[in-house]
């Protein structure tokens, strides 16, 4: 681990790590579970990190605690080249401000009784003084640039379908200026179709804001697509780091090149292959 | 003779503004020991159609169709009683949720043996002795304990598992997997699809994948139908969709896959219908489900 930093750096993680403790019981120790188990990485600014991995491999408390909603067991936490006091009660609303988050779930992460525009408004209520129509403007502004209407403000989320709903939680996510965006599973819930809008959408956001994403996926094609580094988990130790390119064409963890024969493939000569293979099997 | 077949199927639902189809003319047959994928996005009716053949839909549902025939057998004309002793017997289903769809009230093991119970009439211990062969057969470890299992003390592809056993429990002649694999990893869905495909292969079943991932597609048909809002966009032998897709939608499906992506920016859908009419069935696919 190099202590160089450039300037350029907006996230670092150092030997993070995090464990849950379940309490015992008559006859029954405690036992503790390690979640994260070590982890550092840096990421630059304006870059995309992918995290991959299967579901409790522990990217997901990983991400709970980059945005301070879990505290680490240990480890340092340095965002735009601040150590992060991440004991409850020590972080200020400015370094909250900084780090934001979009839940995987579109259904289940919007209030259903919140019509979109306090949806919006509620970030900046708390945090800032601005006026009421100050906030009106400013979230009308962020519907649009994430490809909604004006009209949409006074909508209830039930109104709206998973692709409009995810980019209402991304619009919730932007409205205190971020600089670090962490998205966790933010297009394993939509169709195809949808997933290419918001996955478009994301890249033109990155752009006009130069905002750095944490991204957690699954999906590796999706990952080959959105991702500058790729960062491969499994059981809480990160056994695969390192850009796109390098993890693409030679996995090194046997892990990973698991993942890689899991995930199915859309080409035609895969297909041929598929069916080559299968006349041959009803043949004999 | 198909296994199945459907002849222009519509599903309408009353809303307060008036009916709305779901499924709005659509043929689909599938013959025996053949894999038939439908592919759309939510909402095309891909999942509407086939809970229609099952008899799942609700009272307030309206189906009509020229044929529904299941083994030359018409569908429709059934009474409760009678569709019941077809469904989950020779036609069987898997659902998208598999910890949603097995009810948490219930031991697996008592679930599973409840279809043996009502459909094949076994006794107690032929039930617990075919109950564990269909665990073993599915890949679930110590079979025997884990038939004393609640759903939710498994894992999703567990969950999953003990569906599919549920549902190849009386040798079906038709499995109807709806989108199997949507709800579960990579990895894990690697093991189920293949799981699937091994089953198949072995009891020469029909099978019908309903999905929106093309690559499950890729991994598994032999012939896809796309469907869009409700309609039937193209049907198609696997390696012809995706070597030549005939209609517009299917050409922007493929499209949108990331690995096909050109330059910075995913082709969306309805980047694709700009300055292109708005997709209808091409001629060719109502000729060929005639």
């Amino acid at each position: 681990m190099s202590d160089i930093k450039t300037n350029d750096t907006m996230l670092e993680v150092r030997n993070i790590k995090r464990d849950y403790e379940l309490p015992g019981g008559f006859m029954k120790p405690k036992k503790t579970v390690h979640a994260v188990k070590g982890v550092s990485f840096t990421l630059e600014r304006g870059k995309t990190l992918a995290i991959v991995g299967e579901s409790g491999c522990g990217k997901s408390t990983l991400a709970r605690m980059i945005t301070f909603i879990d505290e680490p067991t240990a480890g340092d936490l340095i965002i735009d080249g601040q150590k992060m006091d991440t004991r409850p009660g020590h972080l200020t609303a400015e370094m909250r401000q900084k780090v934001q988050i979009v839940f995987q779930n579109p259904y289940g992460s919007l209030n259903p009784r919140q019509k979109i525009g306090d949806v919006l408004g509620e970030p900046l209520a708390i945090n800032t003084d601005m006026t009421a129509n100050d906030r009106r403007d400013r979230a009308i502004e962020m519907l649009i640039k994430v490809g909604l209407g004006p009209e949409h403000y006074n909508r209830y989320p039930h109104m709206f379908s998973g692709g409009q709903r995810q980019r209402i939680a991304i619009a919730r996510a932007l409205m205190m200026n971020p600089k670090l965006l962490v998205l966790d599973e933010p297009v394993s819930a939509l169709d195809l179709s949808v997933q290419a809008q918001v996955l478009n959408l994301l890249a033109d956001l990155q752009d006009e804001f130069n905002l750095t994403y944490v991204f957690i996926s699954h999906d590796l094609s999706v990952v080959r697509y959105i991702a500058d580094e790729v960062m491969v988990m499994y059981f809480g130790e990160a056994v695969e780091y390192g850009t796109r390119d390098e993890v693409f064409s030679a996995p090194k963890h046997e892990y990973t090149q698991t993942l890689f024969k899991a995930t199915p493939k859309a080409d035609v000569d895969s297909i041929r292959a598929r069916i080559a293979k299968k006349k041959a099997a009803s043949a004999a | 003779m198909s296994l199945l077949q459907i002849d222009n199927l519509t599903v309408e639902f009353e809303t307060s503004t008036g009916w709305f189809r779901a499924v709005d003319g659509v043929s689909v047959s599938v013959d025996k020991a053949e894999v038939l994928a439908i592919v759309g996005e939510s909402g095309s009716g891909k999942s509407v159609s086939m809970l229609a053949v099952m008899g799942l839909l609700p009272d307030t549902a309206k189906i009509t169709a020229d044929r529904m025939l299941f083994e030359g057998k018409d569908i429709q004309s059934l009474s409760g009683s009678e569709r019941r002793k077809l469904i989950g017997k020779d036609i069987a289903m898997i659902f998208q949720e598999p910890v949603a769809s097995l009810n948490p009230c219930f031991t697996v093991g008592f679930q599973i043996e409840e279809v043996l119970r009502i459909h094949l009439g076994l006794d107690k211990k032929a039930r617990r002795a075919r109950a564990i062969e269909l665990f073993r057969l599915v890949g679930l470890p110590n079979p025997e304990e884990r038939l004393n299992a609640y759903p939710h003390q498994m894992s999703g592809g567990q969950c999953q598992r003990v569906m599919i056993a549920i549902a190849i429990a009386c040798d079906p002649k038709l499995l109807i997997a709806d989108e199997p694999t949507t709800a579960l990893d990579v990895t894990i869905q690697k093991q189920i699809l293949d799981l699937i495909m091994d089953l198949q292969a072995r009891t020469g079943m029909g099978l019908i994948m309903i999905t929106h991932d093309m690559g499950v597609v890729a991994e598994t048909a032999d012939r896809v139908v796309v469907q869009y809002k409700g309609r039937k966009m193209e049907e198609a032998d696997v390696l012809s969709l995706f070597e030549n897709p005939k209609s517009n939608y299917t050409k922007a499906l493929l499209a949108a896959l990331p690995e096909n992506a050109t330059g910075d920016r995913l082709t969306t859908v309805s980047d694709f219908f700009q300055g292109n009419p708005e997709p209808a069935p091409s001629a060719g696919t109502e000729g060929a489900s005639a």
